[in-house]
């Protein structure tokens, strides 16, 4: 699989080529080119922001629809711990989790049980690693993309174990083919994501080479029908099938990773924004005697994934209330479980922001991007299609835009071209040698252009020239 | 082409939220100039720790840095008291930071200790009541 696959993209038909995603995007991947967003697959790490903020719903997550149950045999749900927060009222996971087998999986096996585990391995690997602190979770895999593109220092702090998703696939797997005697490919493990990051996790893992989740859900897919089910389950007995506590259902909100560490020594932040300002000052060594760094990509943590239903502040709260009689934790580190936990590849830096392909070039592209700057007018208006002059000066060194994509650029070429065509008219006439007459045309034509380019210069203001605009208004 | 590429700031005094814009926007360039990350590391924390110092103890001043594809050579001149004893200035621990800095998690007097330690060569020069010139170096090759 292509290491830089993607699970957010662009339906072009619906959009309308405005800036609003250009605006929004973290890491500056997207362009409007030709009157269309555009998504640079090296710089997107499939955060959702742009889905978000889009007004025409042009960008959209790719994930499995609920039919793909009928390619298997045999189908193992896995529950997101987002998933419980959905629901109003909710005191019981076992409704939850009765109801995805009235729907039609033939089991259920918790991300929150596998949390717990990946919690005590990270205990352990924190005892064991001081110097690696402070170690930065890897469970969201916006977070792990970012880090892998843009904070090549912090990679030996990242957590090297598999996200909980990961080790729930394994642990259903298994469980699946012991159970049934069927081969692997007849099982069907399929996770029900709060967002499309985990889809591109499921295809593209980091940190092992092949996942184990084999289809994923959309939370907002599954919503309604497990809701009309829950109905049906609520009226019977429930069957106990819930193995987790307080630690795994945590982990579905910003600073429940980091709870069931047992540390007081850790930072917890969410909101890519956020995020990025954490990782910038951790790069800087600005924290001291950091445990462990919680990173989540949404505002809230998973709750706040993309692909929710309930408002993210909401959904904790659901959370805290569904957790509170809840024992600390019900799964543990069993041996079998051993395997599963760490990582097998390692993650390699993927410099995709450098300007060049050597240093050299690099080197002097920047002194490009440097001049282009002082010429760019300094708006970052957007109308270029790229998110920044700075972005622009960027991409035109990189041979992907030109300055006359940006309008005040394309203002000052039309007057330079009016003075130029005004002068030569007038050398014309005043030579005398023109005859036919259509002189005073053509100078009349000038004019008019002239005119038009005064008015736009009034609607489109010069940068740095509030004042001067408001006096002659 | 030029040979180095030159960057100036302006820092301004006693605003603490707008320091490490420099040493950040430093860092956003050397990442796109490819420069290895060991050496971005070096020059992020030792130009943070700098642009702190002029903002705790000079009142500001202005940060030269000149890029070139060997090393990073970084400029930290400021009008501030100046340095009175520069041996004990790099002393690990020693501080003369006042408390209402210190509370804001500053002052823990690694400064000028840190900047020698990530910085390949440093420089001081410093009048007592005239400021304080830093002149540090990584090398990238």
């Amino acid at each position: 699989m292509d290491k830089f696959y993607h699970s957010v993209r662009l339906d072009a038909s619906l959009c309308r080529g405005c800036i609003n995603c250009i605006k929004r995007c973290p890491t500056q991947a997207i362009r409007v080119r030709n009157g269309k967003a555009q998504i640079n697959s090296k710089f997107c790490i499939d955060c959702g922001e742009c889905i978000r903020i889009c007004p025409h719903h042009a960008k959209t997550a790719t994930y499995d629809s609920i039919d793909v149950l009928k390619q298997y045999a045999y189908t193992v749900a896995l529950p997101a711990p987002s998933l419980y927060s959905q629901f109003n009222n909710l005191e019981d996971t076992n409704i939850v989790l009765n109801a995805l087998k009235l729907m039609g999986f033939d089991d259920v096996v918790e991300v929150s049980a596998a949390a717990e585990i990946v919690s005590e391995a990270t205990r352990q690997y924190l005892a064991e690693h001081k110097e690696q602190m402070p170690v930065i979770s890897t469970a969201c895999p916006s977070v792990v993309r970012l880090i892998r593109v843009r904070f090549p220092n912090l990679i030996p702090h990242l957590l090297p174990l598999n996200p909980p998703v990961e080790v729930a696939a394994c642990m259903a797997a298994e469980k699946a083919m012991q159970e049934t005697g069927l081969p692997r490919e007849k099982i069907g493990v399929v996770f029900i994501s709060p967002c499309p990051s985990k889809v591109t996790y499921s295809k593209a893992p980091l940190g092992t080479e092949k996942s184990q989740v084999d289809r994923v859900l959309a939370i907002k897919d599954v919503y309604p029908r497990l809701l009309s089910c829950m109905k049906t389950v609520g009226r019977g007995d429930v069957e106990e099938i819930g193995v987790s506590g307080k630690i795994g259902i945590s982990w579905g909100s910003s600073g429940g990773e980091a709870s069931g560490l047992f540390s007081d020594s850790y930072l917890a932040a969410d909101g890519i924004e956020n995020v990025i300002r954490v990782l910038e000052d951790l790069e800087d060594q600005k924290f001291t005697n950091l445990q462990f760094v919680e990173l989540n990509a949404c505002n809230g943590g998973c709750v706040g994934g993309v692909l929710t239903v309930e408002n993210p502040y909401v959904a904790e709260v659901k959370l805290k209330r569904l957790r509170k009689y809840m024992p600390v934790a019900r799964s543990h580190m069993e041996a079998e479980h051993e395997a599963y936990v760490p990582w097998t590849t390692g993650v390699q830096f993927e410099p995709v922001f450098r300007l060049g392909d050597t240093m050299m070039e690099s080197f002097s592209r920047l002194e490009q991007v440097e001049r282009l700057c002082r010429r760019l007018p300094g708006l970052d208006c957007g109308s270029c299609g790229a998110p920044t002059c700075k972005a622009l000066a960027e991409d035109i060194v990189r041979g992907e835009a030109s300055e006359k994509d940006c309008i005040y650029w394309m203002r000052e070429n039309l007057h330079k071209l009016s003075r130029e065509v005004t002068q030569l008219a007038q050398d014309m006439a005043e030579s005398g040698k023109e005859k036919s007459g259509k002189l005073p045309v053509l100078m009349d034509y000038v004019r008019q252009i002239s005119s038009e380019i005064t008015y736009l210069d009034s609607r489109v203001q010069e940068p740095g020239s509030e004042e001067e605009q408001e006096e002659t208004t | 082409m030029a040979d180095v590429i030159t960057l100036t700031y302006d820092i301004s005094p006693d605003d603490f939220t707008r320091a490490g814009e420099a040493s950040s926007d430093v860092k956003s360039k050397l990442k796109q100039m490819g420069v290895p990350p060991e050496a971005i590391r070096k020059v992020s924390i030792a130009l943070y720790e700098g642009e702190i110092n002029m903002v705790i103890h000079a009142e500001g001043g202005r940060i030269t840095v000149e890029i070139s594809p060997q090393r990073i050579y970084m400029v930290l001149a400021d009008k501030g008291p100046g340095i009175p004893d520069i041996e004990k200035a790099m002393q690990a621990g020693w501080s003369t930071a006042p408390d209402e800095v210190r509370s804001l998690g500053f002052g823990a007097g690694m400064g000028l200790p840190n900047m020698k330690k990530y910085s390949d060569e440093m420089n001081i020069e410093t009048e007592i009541g005239v400021g304080t010139t830093v002149t540090m170096s990584v090398n990238i090759a």
